[in-house]
């Protein structure tokens, strides 16, 4: 395993390493330490590595990240798997808010909490939280899965398009156009999938679903006065 | 953005740390706000004392022979201490509206930066190294203290403009956001005869406050209804004199993070702030919750 230690090392060296690796590298086990919450760690990696991160961090760790796993031993400042394109990102602590915003691919793991607007305006990544999450979660989310074992905050799903919302425990409310859908066996199928590979020993049946009631999508004159 | 850093201590031992501790979180944050600083101090000499801490423009002239005359106006004995451009006057608590009066007459562009009997605040544009170097903060002890670098918004870079600003005898206030109906409720708060000096939001929000509590709220009270009357984003430190609180408005986009182990209360806008302080491996580390005032107290 290659060490990098943060401590001597400042932030642009450490992520022009990590962006150093291609495809075919053979140093496909790092580790960086001392990360003292520092910003932008471990961001737009490219490369089929994996990264420990041996502590918390402050924003956008992981942010735009393809093929790598990325584990964090820690907490995540806001804007974790910012735009995250595949790979895996997986947090042993809790998230700040906007995790996973506009994620296009990939897993998001949180084991602790992740806190407001998780997952907002996602486009396909998946993610999973171990805890509960915070108000205005998957705003907007366009597709993906949004899997939380815990509770939801306030506005659920508000303004959401096709992503698919699984809740275990109570949503505080739903946002706008969001609505409890009937869960089908296919999604039970996705939710066992991806709690497996969350490390999560959760039932897909302990969850409910939630999505777009499909009625923001095209002009309504009834709604003129809302827009 | 703006950086917010507080330190609330319950371990005695670590009183005499409480300014280096405070000004090494309070550099770390300035990044988030390299505009002016400030800090304020509750002091631990617990002696019966009152203070008032003052600023001038010209401290040369100012704070020239300061204490002698204010004494013999008000009657009785004032000790000054002096650190660049403030100063702090102490006096018996029962003079302190008297040494207010007296000042706005023979000192009339001094500024009262707080008033109390343990705190002190000290701000001033510039870094906040460069601001805590002047005042000697990191030599201060204390109990509990909160530090803020302003990245400014609604209103000049001044010292005025700078945080904290003070709420009342021995309280103060930071904030991290912008208010959006300062103005209106500036009008309707110097309606009600509140004195407002400066054009900036943050001001309104610790004049509101300061409001609340004469009308007979308890400062808890206060910081719940501002969830519902001030509109726009913050995160508010405050400090009293025995305490420390925290509240973030319902959006809660500025970001606060909390650490707690049996030695102090630590806050900082980020993580980062905190990751010097003894022990925090271990602390219960957290993010507060939207719309919801947290506080303690010695």
């Amino acid at each position: 395993m290659q060490t990098i230690d943060m401590a001597k090392v400042d932030l642009r060296e450490v992520n022009s390493t990590l962006h150093a690796q291609k495809d075919d590298t053979n140093q496909t086990s790092w580790e960086i330490v001392n990360p003292k919450g520092s910003h932008a760690i471990a961001v737009g990696l490219d490369a089929p590595i994996e990264v420990t991160v041996r502590g918390s961090t402050g924003y956008y760790c992981g942010g735009m990240n393809k093929q790598a796993t990325i584990n964090v031993e820690g907490s995540v400042g806001p804007g974790a798997a910012e735009n995250m394109m595949s790979g895996a990102i997986i947090v042993e602590g809790d998230a700040s808010q906007y995790a996973g915003a506009t994620g296009h691919g990939g897993l998001l793991v949180i084991k602790g909490n992740a806190s407001s607007r998780c997952g907002i305006s996602m486009k396909g990544i998946d993610i999973v939280v171990h805890g509960d999450i915070g108000h205005m979660s998957a705003f907007m989310a366009q597709s993906g899965n949004l899997v939380v074992c815990g509770d939801a905050g306030d506005a659920l799903g508000d303004s959401c398009y096709e992503a698919r919302l699984f809740v275990r425990g109570s949503v505080k409310s739903l946002g706008a156009d969001c609505e409890k859908k009937e869960m089908r066996p296919e999604h039970l199928e996705i939710l066992k999938d991806l709690l497996e590979r969350a490390s999560s020993d959760a039932k897909p049946e302990e969850f409910n679903r939630y999505g777009s009631a499909r009625n923001l999508y095209n002009f309504d004159v009834d709604n003129a006065g809302a827009y | 953005m703006c950086g917010i850093v507080g330190l609330f201590l319950k371990d005695k031992s670590l009183e005499p740390k409480l300014g280096e501790m405070l000004t090494d979180m309070l550099i770390v944050m300035t990044d988030r706000g390299p505009d002016s600083a400030g800090i304020a101090i509750y002091g631990n000499d617990k002696d019966s004392n009152s203070k008032l801490t003052i600023q001038s423009e010209n401290p040369d002239t100012d704070f020239a022979k300061l204490d002698s005359e204010l004494g013999k106006l008000i009657g009785c004995k004032v000790s000054m201490r002096l650190a660049d451009t403030h100063a702090v006057l102490e006096m018996p608590a029962e003079k302190i509206e008297a040494a207010r009066e007296s000042l706005s007459v023979i000192r009339p562009d001094v500024r009262i930066m707080s008033a109390g009997d343990v705190i002190e605040i000290y701000k001033e544009v510039g870094l906040p190294r460069d601001v805590a170097a002047r005042f000697g903060i990191q030599k201060m002890s204390g109990s509990h203290g909160i530090g803020h670098t302003r990245m400014a918004t609604e209103s000049k870079v001044t010292t005025m403009g700078a945080h904290p600003f003070s709420t009342g005898v021995d309280q103060c206030l930071v904030h991290n956001g912008s208010l959006s109906n300062h103005n209106s409720l500036r009008r309707k708060l110097r309606r009600d005869g509140v004195h407002i000096e400066t054009e900036n939001d943050t001001e309104v929000g610790a004049a509101y406050l300061t409001w609340k509590m004469n009308q007979g709220s308890t400062l808890g009270e206060a910081l719940e209804s501002s969830i519902d009357d001030l509109d726009g984003f913050f995160t508010f430190v405050v400090g009293t004199k025995d305490g420390f609180g925290v509240v973030r408005d319902p959006i809660a986009c500025k970001p606060a993070v909390m650490a707690e182990t049996d030695q102090y209360v630590a806050f900082g806008s980020e993580y980062r702030a905190l990751v010097n302080l003894p022990g925090i491996e271990d602390a219960k580390v957290w993010e507060p919750e939207p719309a919801t005032v947290y506080f303690w107290e010695h």
